[in-house]
Order: C-alpha cells, then structure tokens, then sequence
C-alpha cells in the first residue's frame, strides 16, 4: 500500500510531456503545403509564425475598436488607447521591468537599437569614445554603432569570439576603460545560435560603470528573459520574433537613460507645448514615441505575450532544447557536413556548411522538399569572415517544430549531398 | 523532384564540379568584378579583347552551382566571338532567364546556354545564373562593376 502510495506520488510530480500537436492546432499556417509537400517550417530566427489567438485578436481590434489612441475624447479611442497601454502592461510583466513607462513600442528590434545608438549616443558619446560590440553582432547591432561613431569621432571595440562561436569573455573586459561609453551586445546570436552570459557580461561592465544594450531578437522567443534580473540598461527585441506581428517591437530602458536621452524622432503625440521658440516633451514612454504608433501591431503582440503566458512556456524551452540535440546528433552523421557554432550554451539555431555545396543550393533543394531554411549571410557578414565562409545554411527551430521535420530535414540534405556528388 | 531536376540538370552539376576556363588571365587586358549583395557571390571576369573578338575570357570567384554552372557556360559560349555577338547573346540570355524569350519558340543563338531556361521557376535563384553575364556586359562597356541589385 504504502508502494503504491509512494508511486501514485511519483507520478503526480513530473511535468507533463510537452504535447506539440496541440500546439500546432494553435498555428494555422503550418498545416499547408509548400511545393507539393507538408511545410516545415525551420527559419524561425528570420521570422516565428503566429497563433490564431494573435490573428483573432487583431481581427477583433480591427473591426471594433479602431482609431487613433490618445487625446480621443470619444469612447472608440478610449478603448484603443487602453488596449494599446495594456499591451504595454502586459510587455512589462512579461519581461519584468519595474514599470511599463520603461517599455517603449518601436517599428522592431532594429528601430530599437537605432533609438539608443542616437539618442544616448547624441547625449553621452563624443570624440575618442569607445563602443564595445561583439564578433558575433547581427548587423543591426553593428551599423547604428558605427554611423553614430563616425559622427561623433568615437571607435567600436570588438569582444572576440572562439572556433566554437563563443565570446572569449577575457578579452572583454581589457576592453573595458574610461572612454567606454556604451557595451552593446546581443543576448543569443541568430548566425550561431550562442547564447550569451548576459548576467555576467552586464555585471562586469557595471563594475565600471558601463551600461549596456542587449540585443534580445533571438532570446525573447527561447525563454524567460527578467530584465531586472540580467540589470540591462536596455534590452531590444521584435515582435514577429515571438509569435507576434512585423512592425511592432520593444525597446526596454531603464528610466533614469530614458529620462536623461533627448527623443529620436519628433512630432505629434510626444510633446508636452510646442511654440516656434522652444518645445518640451512628454514624459516617457510618449517622448520617443513620435507619430501613430502601431496600434495593431502592439495589441497583437500583446496577445501574443498572451499565448506565450498560456502555455507552458519553461516546458517549450526544454523541448526546443531537446529538438536542437536531436537535430545537432543528427546531422553530425552526415558526411560532408560542419556545425558552424558548437557553443556550449545554445538557442535552437543550427547554422551548417556543406563541403563544395554552396548554402543557397542546399536551400533551394530543401524548399523543394517543403522544407524553409534560410541560406546566406544571416546580416552577419562579420561571423562569416570570422569562419572564413561566404554563408551557411541555418535551421532554427520554434516550439511547434517536430523531431519528424528535422527528420525530413536531414533526409532532404542527404539528397542534397546525393545530388551534388 | 521534377522541377529540381530542371534546374540541377546533369550539365550544370558537370560545369559546377569543373568549371572551364577558371582561373586569371595574365595577359588580359580588360576585368570587371560583379557581386550580388543579396547572397554574396563574388565573381572576377578576364578578358583579352583583341581586334573587336573576344580572344580569352575567364573567371574567378565564388558562388553556388548556379552561379558558377553559368559562368563557366558563358565563358565558352562567348570565346572567339565578336563583342557585338556576346552582347547579342547577353540580351537573350537575359531575356531567357526572365521569362521574356522562350528559347523553344523563338529564334535565338542560345544553343546549350538553355539549359538555364529552368531557373526562371526559381526566382530567387534568377540573379544567380545572370551575374557572370551581367559582368560580361559591365567588361564589354568598360565598366568596372556589376551588381545584380
């Protein structure tokens, strides 16, 4: 009795398997076919599919509660405006800021890092200043650095990384000085899949007093990302990246740099007076949200943040995880074939070259096997001269994936070696 | 698989495993480089131009098959040939590839060069196949650079 008891409770305690058929259901656009066949769809570091929940949400504002937000003194955008705040609302939980104020909607996660980049940069970077940025940047998180460098007369430093794609963190902090102004650096590296230690990396550069910018693109959509927790200055991301619609994104600042930046783009919607002699601005997050924001586009990705609360997000994790060393497993029996990133600590991206079969050919035979990845330079050309290859092919994988996609994954590129020995 | 095999055809994998004519010209006396910034396929054409024909002609680079399948091709079709026929065959090439001559029913001096006609199913691989002609008519012109954008 007392056994039987003691397996009863046994078996109440483990989680329950992570059932990604029904997660599916929740996608309609993975049950089509794309030429001929069922399409799995593995490019989702470029672009993650969106659940019903998000559409009908959108739908719904659309046909009932549409119009301008703000200043309508009419009950149609009362009920905009607080649909769009309480998507802010629900933004500032998800990712624990200390107040939704600190959440500011931008056009995406590049928008983002454009916002900081000039406007912090206008206010604190000068001449002989110094940026630090990563190897293994995405190239909007490079660009913006180096345009605002240039202006001002600073120089971009670049933490290294090794053969496995991992930032060599010793060198980071001799990087580290007086004339640093700013560590701009990304969370998980959508080229190689790395993730990042954020927490330590922000920690050392707060010892001297550095604040830093996280490009969190390809975390945000992975796992539980608490801001306060990792202390970021600031923390960018998309939201297409997370199940949400394009043309919506957050950028996360802490208030006191958000309070001391001047605005990055000006005009209605985020002044407090405007005479021909002087305006001030509104407090944030208005000031830097000039012009209509995405009205839509931030109630979607609310209901996205909805869906993510939904399920169970820590259990999502874990099986993309395992999806990842099945696939890793996998396609390191292929002869022929190199993992372009091995980091201990990955997100679901499996970057791969092919000996003498060029990236863009392996694409377009996988697509004709219904299979989407993407093939290039995965806007990290600098990743690329590190490994000396002009692209690889990139699987990355979301939650609703299957260990039967990556096995069709990994037929198609034995076909692909096949068809080109 | 069918439409694959229309663009991986057996003589495109054969140029791509052993392209002809790869390699620098010493002797040149014209170059140009055309790239596609869109997947970063580099390519470097030679060329020895002597008395209005096209003496030499090779390449270097790198690419996908597509790319360099086509290249190698150009390289042989427009050897020997007058700067004018290689325009000439430049033009339909083009046209070929986007859809605006179809080699079958019309006239045209593309012989094995149809081979490419496939890749008009293939859109996003179209800049592929007309690189190296793209920076054959950038060399013929006397320009330095070509891009497919």
């Amino acid at each position: 009795m007392r056994q039987d008891l003691g397996l009863k409770l046994l078996d109440s305690s483990p989680k329950k398997p992570f059932d990604v058929e029904r997660i599916r259901a929740d996608f309609p656009v993975l049950s089509q076919n794309m030429n001929g066949k069922p399409l799995a769809y593995l490019d989702n570091a470029a672009s993650a599919q969106v659940p019903k929940v998000v559409i009908e949400r959108i739908h719904e504002y659309l046909t009932k509660e549409h119009a301008n937000i703000h200043r309508g003194v009419y009950y149609l955008s009362q009920k905009a405006t607080t649909a769009y705040e309480s998507a802010r609302e629900k933004i500032k939980r998800f990712i624990n800021a200390r107040e939704a104020e600190e959440c500011i909607f931008v056009r995406g996660c590049t928008e983002a890092i454009n916002l900081v980049a000039y406007s912090f940069g206008r206010r604190f970077i000068e001449n002989g200043d110094e940026i630090v940025l990563s190897q293994m940047e995405h190239h909007a998180n490079i660009i913006p650095w180096q345009t605002i460098a240039e202006e001002k007369g600073a120089r971009l430093r670049i933490i290294p990384i090794n053969e496995r794609g991992e930032l060599v963190l010793e060198e980071f902090e001799n990087l580290l000085n007086e004339r640093t102004k700013i560590v701009a650096i990304t969370h998980v590296s959508n080229s190689l899949g790395t993730v990042n230690p954020i927490k330590q990396i922000i920690s050392i550069a707060h010892k001297f007093g550095i604040p830093v910018c996280v490009d969190g693109a390809q975390a945000i959509p992975h796992f539980r990302v608490d801001v306060q927790e990792i202390d970021a200055d600031f923390y960018a991301f998309s939201g297409h990246k997370m199940f949400g619609p394009t043309g919506i994104g957050v950028l996360y600042g802490k208030r006191k740099w958000l309070e001391e930046m001047p605005p990055y783009q000006t005009g209605g919607g985020m002044i407090r007076r405007v005479t021909f002699e002087k305006t001030t601005f509104a407090p944030i997050p208005e000031k830097f949200e000039a012009g209509t924001p995405a009205i839509m586009g931030a109630i979607g990705l609310g209901a996205a943040v909805d869906y993510l609360n939904s399920i169970d997000f820590e259990a999502a994790s874990e099986y993309e995880k395992e999806l990842l060393e099945y696939a890793t497993e996998q396609i390191s029996n292929i002869e022929g074939v190199r993992i372009i990133g091995t980091a201990k600590e990955k997100a679901s991206v499996l970057s791969f070259v092919i000996e003498n079969i060029h990236p863009h050919d392996i694409g377009t035979i996988l697509d004709q096997q219904g299979i989407a990845i993407r093939a290039g330079h995965h806007c990290a050309q600098p990743v690329m001269d590190f490994f000396k290859i002009p692209a690889t092919a990139r699987a990355s994988f979301a939650f609703y994936n299957t260990k039967q996609e990556v096995d069709r994954l990994i037929e198609a590129i034995k076909k692909t070696v096949e068809i080109f020995s | 698989m069918s439409e694959l095999n229309e663009l991986y055809q057996e003589v495109i994998l054969e140029h791509n495993k052993n392209p002809r004519n790869f390699g620098e010209i010493k002797d040149a006396n014209r170059t140009a480089e055309g790239n596609n910034p869109l997947c970063g396929d580099q390519l470097k054409l030679y060329l020895r131009i002597e008395d209005n024909i096209i003496k030499d002609i090779s390449f270097v680079g790198q690419g996908c098959a597509i790319s360099k399948a086509s290249a190698s091709m150009m390289t042989q079709a427009v050897k020997n040939k007058t700067c004018e026929e290689a325009e000439k065959l430049f033009s339909e090439f083009h046209k070929m590839v986007t859809g605006k001559l179809d080699p079958e029913t019309e006239e045209n001096s593309l012989g094995k060069l149809k081979v490419f006609a496939g890749v008009l199913e293939f859109p996003a691989r179209v800049k592929c196949a007309s690189l190296s002609w793209h920076t054959l008519h950038a060399a013929l012109n006397n320009e330095k650079m070509a891009s497919t954008e």
